[in-house]
């Protein structure tokens, strides 16, 4: 897919996402309009999927996992838009017996979705037994997983990184959505993560950097990345993203990370981002 | 009581003969453990199938994320550790991962209660059964001794869902049938009796069995019941009984707080308001000592259990 069609899709699931989160007047825009690029290449170039007929096993197909829950916003506008289900189901996000829960979940069977997430630091144990199992069934796909800059705090996360290491798991890659921005503030003020490629690294991970807004530089560095498997060890991208990428009083600023815009400022974000494909 | 003793050896082995015959014939059966394969009695599974094996090291955490992962491709995923860090350690994990995402995941838990012994309170969990039970979709078993615990592990593989798996470190004697057939949710009827129900699980239910035997020369009709699954509990073989004795006292090795008593007290609570005694641990962590010292001290014993049985009958109107 060429990037101006890339763009396009992602100015769409921007306007779901901020939408989305008004319409209930609550949700986190913030990190998911700053992964917005990266789910739309993921989902529209890069995954090997059947989004027709959802399977839980997902058996030769790519798998995904999103770890940092929250950014729900994003990867349900994505899934529906990438034909998981109706579009339309986007305006049920957050409303009593909807499929489309607060955080991801599996119990009311919204295709698309695996795993439930939320609370932090478990997706990429996860991904991790996913691909483990992908070996053992002789199935040659690749596990991506996505994770919050702040979600690296969890100590399970780095058991994770450990143990994929140490047990050459070269079928998954994983990437933070690295925006250096969490809900009390910024990262280096709440929690530093000293220096993030030095730790992956010293984890036994091959680590990439990514621009997560740049479209030809992900298809390179995703490139590079996918080829890297099979290499007996694991990838971690470090993707930089601004968090509220798209909407000009969002970025800058962690005070989107989960608030919603009341209709005022709705209307100035959706003022800022282009009806491509119709609004849900 | 008729009651034949087969020998005498502990319930992680049981697990441990159940895990290997299940790597015979399962090839979805995978399994992981957290640095403590001797302990769980994990060697013969993890040397017949080292494909299938995963040691996860003292990370208890990723080990239910990974085997919460691993069903997605079709694995049934078996993880192994003292039931202190499979419960209490990771129930967040648990939570997310395995019930409310509803993975086929089988928790084994070893070194459960005070039995585990000398190494005292920090390892000793007595909570696990009442965090276990509170979880959605997850099943808890606690089988009573070898044999039963072996059937159980081969049970829970055929069975689709979250599930945790109960046993211990002593040595007690096996007195299930080895062709016993096991059924989740399916309580025995060890002994039939008239004053009282005695409803036990795991290790009490054989100090129950010794309390059945002593009560019977003092004249006191005891029915017996190994409730080897606390939840989905088996509220009709409960209720049965108990309309004809009039009265229960519930025996286990866990706090008295969440566990099989309280499981059965809403039972009764609910339909037919019943004396009811607990032979359980009050409100206290346990400590260093032999297992057999321990469940004398902290009120767990056979002793326990006629004593219980005694005051309930009181009790009745």
């Amino acid at each position: 897919m060429n990037n101006l069609e890339l763009r396009k899709i992602a100015s769409q699931v921007r306007r779901d996402i901020v939408r989305m989160v008004a319409a209930v007047n609550s949700g986190h825009p913030g990190g998911s309009l700053g992964c917005a690029d990266f789910l739309t290449f993921l989902y529209f170039e890069w995954m090997n999927f059947n989004s027709k007929e959802f399977s839980m096993d997902g058996k030769n197909e790519d798998l995904f996992f999103l770890s940092n829950g929250h950014i729900s916003p994003v990867w349900y506008s994505v899934l529906a838009r990438a034909g998981y289900f109706p579009v339309n189901e986007l305006n049920t996000f957050r409303k009593l017996s909807s499929r489309l829960q607060g955080h991801p979940s599996t119990d009311k069977k919204l295709p698309g979705i695996r795993m439930a997430s939320g609370s932090l630091g478990q997706g990429l144990s996860v991904g991790i037994g996913a691909a483990q199992v992908k070996k053992l069934n002789g199935d040659d796909s690749i596990v991506y997983t996505l994770h919050g800059d702040g979600e690296l705090q969890e100590g399970q996360i780095w058991e994770a990184a450990m143990y994929a290491a140490a047990n050459k798991v070269d079928n998954i890659i994983a990437t933070i959505d690295y925006n250096g921005r969490q809900i009390d503030g910024d990262v280096d003020d709440v929690l530093s993560l000293g220096n993030l490629e030095l730790k992956w690294q010293a984890f036994g991970w091959e680590v990439f950097n990514m621009n997560g807004h740049d479209f030809e530089n992900m298809r390179s560095v995703m490139n590079e990345a996918k080829n890297f498997c099979g290499k007996g060890k694991p990838v971690v991208i470090i993707m930089k993203t601004e968090m509220g990428q798209g909407i000009d009083y969002m970025m800058g600023t962690h005070k989107w990370h989960g608030s919603a815009p009341n209709a005022e400022q709705l209307q100035v974000a959706l003022n800022q981002l282009e009806e491509t494909l119709g609004d849900y | 009581m008729e009651i034949e003793v087969l020998g005498n050896k502990d319930t992680r082995s049981g697990f441990g003969e159940g895990l290997a015959e299940l790597g015979r014939k399962n090839p979805n059966v995978v399994a992981l453990c957290a640095d403590l394969i001797g302990s769980l009695k994990m060697d013969a599974f993890k040397n017949e199938n080292p494909d299938r094996f995963f040691q996860v090291g003292i990370a208890e955490a990723n080990m239910i994320g990974l085997a919460a992962g691993m069903t997605i491709g079709g694995k049934i995923p078996f993880t192994g550790t003292f039931a202190n860090f499979s419960t209490g350690r990771v129930y967040d994990q648990i939570r997310q991962s395995v019930a409310y995402s509803q993975k086929n995941v089988k928790i084994c838990a070893s070194h459960a209660g005070l039995t585990l012994g000398e190494d005292g309170a920090t390892h000793q969990i007595l909570e696990d059964i009442g965090m276990m039970r509170m979880l959605p979709n997850m099943t808890v078993i606690v089988p009573a001794d070898f044999n039963q615990t072996k059937q159980a592990t081969i049970a829970i593989a055929d069975h689709q869902g979250p599930v945790y798996l109960r046993f211990g470190r002593p040595v007690m004697p096996i007195f299930v049938k080895p062709d016993a057939k096991f059924v989740i949710g399916k309580a025995d009827v060890l002994n039939e009796g008239t004053d009282v129900t005695i409803i036990a699980c795991g290790h009490l239910v054989w100090k129950s069995i010794e309390a059945v035997k002593t009560l019977a020369e003092q004249g006191i009709s005891a029915e017996l019941i190994n409730m080897h699954t606390i939840k989905p509990l088996d509220e009709e073989a409960i209720l049965k009984s108990v309309s004809k004795t009039g009265c229960v006292v519930t025996a286990e090795e866990h706090m008295m707080h969440g566990g099989l008593g309280d499981a059965v007290a809403q039972v009764l609570a609910r339909n037919l308001p019943s004396p009811h005694e607990y032979v359980a641990v009050n409100d206290s962590f346990g400590e260093s000592g032999t297992p057999m010292e321990l469940m004398a001290k902290y009120g767990i014993d056979t002793i326990n259990v006629v004593d219980a049985v005694k005051k309930v009958i009181g009790r009745k109107g």
